[in-house]
């Protein structure tokens, strides 16, 4: 376990190409806290950088201008009213949206050029959504599984041992077996972030993860979360739980009507925000 | 009513249930096939595509079955300048027109795959292709089991059609057997006989099939989420 640890640390996110699966990559263990490893500096290449992005359905402007870097370990936490765009510009990051105009470049691919083929560094993005979107025909440990195994080629055998690995870390190990209608939407979701962190990825995009679960079950979910950014994972989530964001991100982003209106860290955001609307966001939330 | 005329005439009937069950398996497997293709054909984002497949799907769902064997048996010779036989036209008839039906069929069990379980698939890496062949289509074939089996078993049923181009199938070989006895009523009801006990064979095994692939949820409406088992 120690040496995955060490992997874990000596590994820069970054030096890790996207074309060689077998390289190392980031332990799946949870990092024990004595030993978890520093924030990354803020030094280098973003691995998400907007450049002049703008979106549109049909006639409806959603994305406007957006201008954001993102480098390797951090944690971005996106807020805003429903309607904002949020989620579409999370969704701009691994292409589930296309772009009309601007550069946007993920993990060194340019994916605004739709000449680049998305589905390599879409192997890179593990992505949680607000309703979980498990695989129902498919146990817990297939929902796991299946990507590992039809996309990196791994065997079944160490597909296996990655999935119970990750079920033991997102704290259900004993519901390998069942099917998803048999879980709790809260374990529900913990075996869709397992299934995003199966793959190893360098990033995790989660959009709202808790809104469609129970008061009582949002608690293990980002307690999941806290733990996976402790570890130094790049993260980029929209969320309106103000709790995390003041816990673990890095930077807050404020969205209203499809711009970034504020940035800043959480202390920023929660103590003096400078934007009238962001004030009047806060106000209504808090 | 003598059961005689039927005892008598079994095995020159058995000869044209053979053919029934041939046409029928060919066709129902070409149907199959062809009809995914279609189906999957007129989801395409692409309209070079999409468009011709919704034109035939169409068409043939417009016309009666008998006139596109009347089209295929007597069309397609003077187009080709030389005569088919009767049975490849009426398998080739049967699957323009089942595989038009399978087509819809196919495109509406597709649909019926929340998008969100194809955006999760697609964000974890895999391909179009993979995405449909281990997420979308074991989930839309369950759901699809139903009215496919509906659709062979009309196929089935249909092949009867065939002996009007002269295909030696087993309502034909009742029909000689009948101008020859003239019992009609018993070789006819023998006959419908026949065809029910195979339907219904089919719709049985349907269900069973069903609900095999079904043993998972089945497994999961028994354990169901409660709070109290939380
Ligand atoms: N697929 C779509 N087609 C058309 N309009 C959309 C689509 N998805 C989102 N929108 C619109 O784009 C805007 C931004 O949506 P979204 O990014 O989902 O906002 P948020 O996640 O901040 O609530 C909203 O006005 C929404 O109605
Ligand atoms: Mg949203």
């Amino acid at each position: 376990m120690t040496s995955h640890q060490q992997s874990y640390i000596s590994v820069c996110p970054h030096c890790r190409q996207p074309i060689t699966p077998s390289d190392e990559r980031p332990s799946l263990e949870v990092v024990q806290a004595d030993s978890a490893p520093a924030k990354p500096q803020r030094n280098g290449e973003p691995i998400i950088s907007f450049r002049q992005v703008n979106k549109w359905f049909g006639k409806l402007h959603v994305l406007k201008d957006i201008n954001e870097d993102i480098y390797p370990g951090e944690v971005v936490v996106i807020i805003g009213p429903s309607g904002s765009g949020k989620s579409t510009m999370l969704r701009c990051i691994n292409r589930l949206e296309t772009i009309q105009s601007g550069r946007l470049v993920v993990d060194g691919y340019e994916i605004s050029n739709p000449k680049v083929n998305i589905t390599p560094v879409r192997a890179e993005i593990g992505m949680v959504f607000q309703h979980f979107h498990l695989y129902p025909h498919k146990t817990v440990l297939e929902n796991i599984m299946l990507a590992p195994m039809k996309v990196r080629k791994i065997p079944q055998t160490e597909a296996k041992s990655i999935a119970l690995e990750l079920l033991k870390k997102v704290g259900i190990p004993e519901k390998a077996e069942a099917y998803p209608a048999q879980l709790s939407g809260g374990q529900q979701q913990r075996v869709a972030i397992a299934r995003g962190l199966a793959m190893r990825p360098k990033i995790m995009l989660f959009d709202e993860p808790t809104s469609a679960l129970d008061p009582e079950m949002i608690k293990e979910v980002l307690d999941v979360m806290k733990a996976l950014a402790r570890e130094g994972m790049t993260m980029v989530v929209v969320t309106h739980e103000m709790g995390f964001a003041r816990e673990v991100a890095d930077r807050v982003l404020f969205m209203d009507g499809g711009s970034i209106i504020e940035r800043g860290t959480p202390e920023h955001f929660f103590v003096n925000p400078v934007e009238e609307r962001t004030k009047a966001f806060l106000r209504q939330i808090l | 009513m003598s059961i005689d005329v039927i005892t008598r005439n079994i095995p020159y009937l058995y000869e044209g249930f053979k053919v029934t069950l041939q046409l029928a398996a060919i066709s129902i497997t070409l149907s199959f096939v062809f009809g995914t293709i279609f189906g999957m054909a007129r989801l395409s984002k692409y309209r070079i595509i999409s468009i011709p497949a919704t034109i035939y799907i169409e068409i043939v769902r417009g016309t009666p079955l008998i006139m596109v064997i009347f089209w295929i048996f007597f069309l397609i010779p003077v187009l080709i300048g030389h005569p088919i036989q009767p049975f490849p036209s009426a398998v080739a008839a049967f699957t323009v027109f089942t595989s038009a039906y399978i087509a819809e069929i196919v495109r509406s069990g597709i649909k019926s795959i929340p998008v969100g379980q194809v955006e999760a698939a697609l964000s974890s890496g895999l391909t179009y292709w993979q995405t449909m062949r281990y997420i979308v289509l074991p989930q839309a074939l369950t759901k699809m089991i139903p009215p496919l089996v509906g659709q062979f078993i009309s196929l089935f049923k249909d092949t009867s059609l065939a002996y009007i181009i002269g295909v030696m199938e087993l309502t034909r070989r009742a029909t000689i057997v009948n101008n020859r006895e003239y019992k009609s009523f018993e070789i006819f009801t023998f006959v419908a006989l026949v065809y029910f006990v195979v339907c219904f064979t089919m719709s049985k095994y349907a269900r069973y099939l069903e609900k095999k692939r079904r043993v998972g949820e089945d497994h999961r409406t028994e354990e169901k989420y409660t709070p109290a088992n939380a």
